[in-house]
């Protein structure tokens, strides 16, 4: 959800190769896994590098790239995205595939669960057929304990012909030895022997014709058995990416193409073609993982997810899925809300305190006015209220959505809401993509990369900013407390029932706009999706909060406090520099006057979007300068003294709900801008994401004003 | 044993199947198989999501959740509960 320290560019073949690193390495090591098996939590722990993990599939969105040292080795370590397969042909898994292939790693990690290691072995197996460098980390063990499965792993070992070493990622445990293997196979000091699958002898048969003759046509370079299966199974994407490796046409090569040929035609008169071949490759690798599961897992407790099966029934069910769904986001509102009132009070009082002493200082220096009012009423206010303004709310908001997380809840969401977004024509990982919205929206238009079809990996991006981000919450909770809730016991309840109806509109905005666009500019069905709802795990409270604090809240927050100081500078000088009698910002503000009148705001609130387009988070800031004559913010102590500034410069609660909705639905900020472009390579496809919730906006908030005015409700 | 087959999708919920054959073609097929559901695999009926797909099914060991097209394909020899 936080953007981490990822690359996050567009080519990601082209980026695979450019491994990066600022000394020299020794080796580079590839971890490859299913999704959701911890493989980041490895990754973390053998790097150090804070890579963020949650409990869903498909959360390594792009590969992140890290060093260790062991035994005075430099290893560079990249994380591949975690895929089922290396053939079902989407983005990730040629990713993964082509980097296995043509990366040279000196070993390849693959992480394994250990508690569903049946399903993880056919990656394993998948991989082994394309290179002996394999180390297979059972990971989860701990899970594997406690649900009483039992792994031989020196069996395992034994039968697999690669070294096993069974790890507890998130306790450290067994990433000694994980180090110790990975240095020992790519030094050469272990070398794993993998055993060969044996298909039937109609494809052996062919698979020995092609063999040979691939290998005096390309070299050693590349592995010829496997290259020889890929020809069979006739997988043009798989042929494009080793053609591109090795600099010429595979079937282009005379003596293949004749020895292909024969191959298929002797194949053909075993009837089989080019279906049955892959069919049979598949079969074979799925009855090797279930052999080589029978004979090294025992499960001691046959009902060993009875109780996620239960948890699963009640947060599915029709009578409480939704509830459930709803009910959960309003507590952690609530409780972000409610927790967020003093310590926002304890910071703000922090601050007016530093701003005295500074105020003294610059009087006590007798520096000109104008450079006090700068620095202090400018720069150091702003920064001071978006400080003492998000950074309590988020360092609640954080910690407990990781927490739902890392239960695993994600998912579950996905697969409740998945039928809406299939009436929508739009993909069932969109749910989760909106998901990382909450937190950030250029992280979740990052995470769009999950979504393999292209036409609904862009309606995913287009409609992410319809979630409100943990920039915008500030606005929506600020003002849905001032204006609707009113005062009393049960001001904060309401509070954050109206802000839960946002999010709900907000959906329904994403679920609407993904269909309109499905019958317009990205015409199409929804494409075959499949979801894997992981295991509940059991969440490690410290880590939890080590993560959230760290990867985002204080990630969100730098990035507000950059725009804000120089957001603050922009503001001052534009309120203090007069054209003919009026402030440089009244004049903009009253160009806009007459449009933000029509949708039932005014020019200074239009003013104060237009200006928080670096960060959704400073346009409260902004506004609240604007309103106060001299361009400086005075001391709002109170949310009543807010009230009284918005009220005396005409706001009604039309003005409130209009503000509200225009939060939800406007242009995307400056960074998630930057980030669609950087994912679509359009400039077109930004720009409509751009259009897209701002003419929204501008439609809902115009038709609702226009309406209230009539009714004569205001 | 009888050979009248059931598509997955009309698999009574807790109930259970063994994969006969997959109607599928191209990547949509390979997805399934490697999800595992070759012939002869027996999977469970989970759960139903509340707005009435997909259908979560226990395959090999995991939870997979399918929504009516795909699980439509899959053509199922319904098992007795065991």
């Amino acid at each position: 959800m936080g953007l981490t320290k990822q690359s996050t560019g567009h080519n990601a073949l082209k980026e695979m190769f450019q491994v990066k690193s600022d000394s020299p390495y020794d080796f580079i090591v590839a971890l490859a896994g299913n999704p959701n098996t911890g493989k980041s939590t490895v990754f973390n722990q053998l790097t150090g590098l804070n890579q963020h993990t949650g409990n869903w599939p498909g959360k390594t969105v792009t590969n992140a790239q890290g060093n260790f040292t062991y035994k005075d080795k430099k290893f560079i370590l990249v994380d591949l995205p975690g895929t089922y397969s290396l053939f079902a042909g989407s983005a990730e898994e040629e990713t993964a595939r082509d980097f296995i292939c043509f990366g040279k790693p000196s070993a390849v990690v693959v992480v394994a669960d250990a508690t569903c290691l049946e399903r993880n072995l056919n990656l394993v197996l998948q991989i082994m057929e394309i290179t002996d460098k394999v180390i297979l980390c059972v990971n989860l063990m701990d899970e594997a304990n406690r649900k009483k499965i039992d792994i031989d792993l020196s069996l395992l070992s034994r039968k697999l012909g690669v070294p096993v070493v069974g790890t507890s990622a998130r306790s450290g445990q067994g990433l000694e030895k994980l180090r110790e293997t990975i240095y020992k196979t790519a030094h050469g000091e272990i070398q794993p022997a993998p055993v060969k699958l044996e298909y039937s002898r109609e494809i052996e048969k062919a698979i020995e014709e092609l063999t040979y003759t691939i290998e005096a046509a390309a070299g050693i370079s590349i592995n010829s058995r496997w290259t020889a299966l890929r020809l069979l199974d006739g997988d043009p994407a798989i042929q494009k990416s080793i053609n591109d490796f090795l600099g010429f046409s595979l079937i282009e090569n005379k003596e293949i193409a004749q020895k292909l040929n024969k191959a298929r035609l002797m194949l053909k008169e075993n009837n089989m073609n080019t279906d049955s071949v892959k069919d049979q490759l598949v079969y074979t690798i799925v009855r090797k993982a279930e052999e080589l599961a029978e004979e090294t897992v025992t499960f001691h407790n046959k009902d060993y997810n009875q109780m996620d099966r239960k948890i699963d029934n009640i947060l599915t069910s029709k009578a409480f899925g939704f509830p459930i769904m709803l009910g959960l986001l309003g507590v952690i509102f609530w409780l972000t809300v409610q927790g967020a009132n003093y310590p926002s009070e304890v910071l703000a009082g922090v601050f007016a305190f530093i701003e005295r002493k500074l105020t003294d200082f610059f009087l006590s220096t007798g520096a000109p006015d104008w450079i006090y009012g700068i620095l202090v009423q400018g720069m150091y206010k702003t920064l001071a209220w978006v400080v003492s303004v998000m950074l309590p709310p988020m360092a609640i908001f954080f910690p407990l959505f990781t927490l739902l997380e890392d239960l695993g809840y994600l998912p579950r969401v996905a697969f409740n809401l998945d039928n809406f977004f299939k009436r929508a024509c739009a993909h069932g990982k969109q749910a989760l993509t909106m998901c990382m919205g909450f937190g950030c929206n250029a992280a979740g238009v990052i995470a769009c990369r999950i979504i393999d079809s292209p036409r609904e990996r862009l309606i995913a991006i287009i409609t992410n900013n319809f979630v409100p981000c943990n920039g915008r919450f500030p606005i929506l909770i600020t003002l849905s407390a001032i204006f609707i809730a009113g005062s009393g016991l049960f001001s904060s309840f309401f509070a954050v029932l109206v802000v839960l109806g946002v999010i709900v509109f907000g959906v329904l905005m994403t679920l609407f706009l993904s269909k309109l666009l499905s019958k317009t500019i990205l015409k199409g069905m929804p494409s075959s999706f499949t979801l894997e709802l992981p295991p509940y795990r059991k969440p490690q409270a410290g880590r939890i909060i080590i993560r959230s604090i760290l990867d985002r809240t204080l990630f969100v927050l730098g990035r507000a406090v950059m725009v804000a100081a120089p957001a603050g500078l922009v503001i001052w000088i534009m309120a203090n520099i007069s054209i003919e009698g009026m402030s440089l910002l009244s004049r903009c503000a009253s160009l806009l006057q007459p449009f933000g009148n029509a949708i039932g705001m005014d020019g200074y609130i239009l003013m104060a979007f237009i200006l928080g387009l670096p960060a959704n988070e400073i346009v409260i800031p902004i506004l609240i300068m604007s309103y106060m004559s001299t361009g400086v913010m005075m001391e709002l102590d109170s949310l009543d003294a807010l009230k009284n500034l918005l009220v005396n410069n005409g706001w009604t609660w039309l003005t409130a709900v209009n503000v509200m909705i225009f939060t939800l639905l406007h242009f995307p900020c400056g960074t998630t801008l930057l980030t669609i472009k950087k994912e679509t390579q359009s400039k077109k496809w930004s720009l409509v994401s751009f259009l897209v919730p701002t003419v929204s906006g501008i439609l809902v908030c115009f038709a609702l004003t226009q309406i209230v005015r009539l009714a004569g409700l205001v | 044993m009888n050979d009248r087959l059931i598509p997955l999708n009309l698999l009574p919920l807790g109930q259970f199947g063994r994969v006969r054959r997959l109607s599928a073609g191209g990547s949509k097929r390979r997805r399934l198989l490697d999800l595992g559901l070759i012939q002869g695999t027996q999977v469970e009926a989970l759960c139903k999501s509340p707005s009435g797909d997909p259908t979560a099914y226990q395959i090999r060991g995991a939870v997979i959740a399918l929504r009516s097209e795909e699980a439509s394909c899959i053509m199922m020899e319904a098992l007795k509960e065991e």
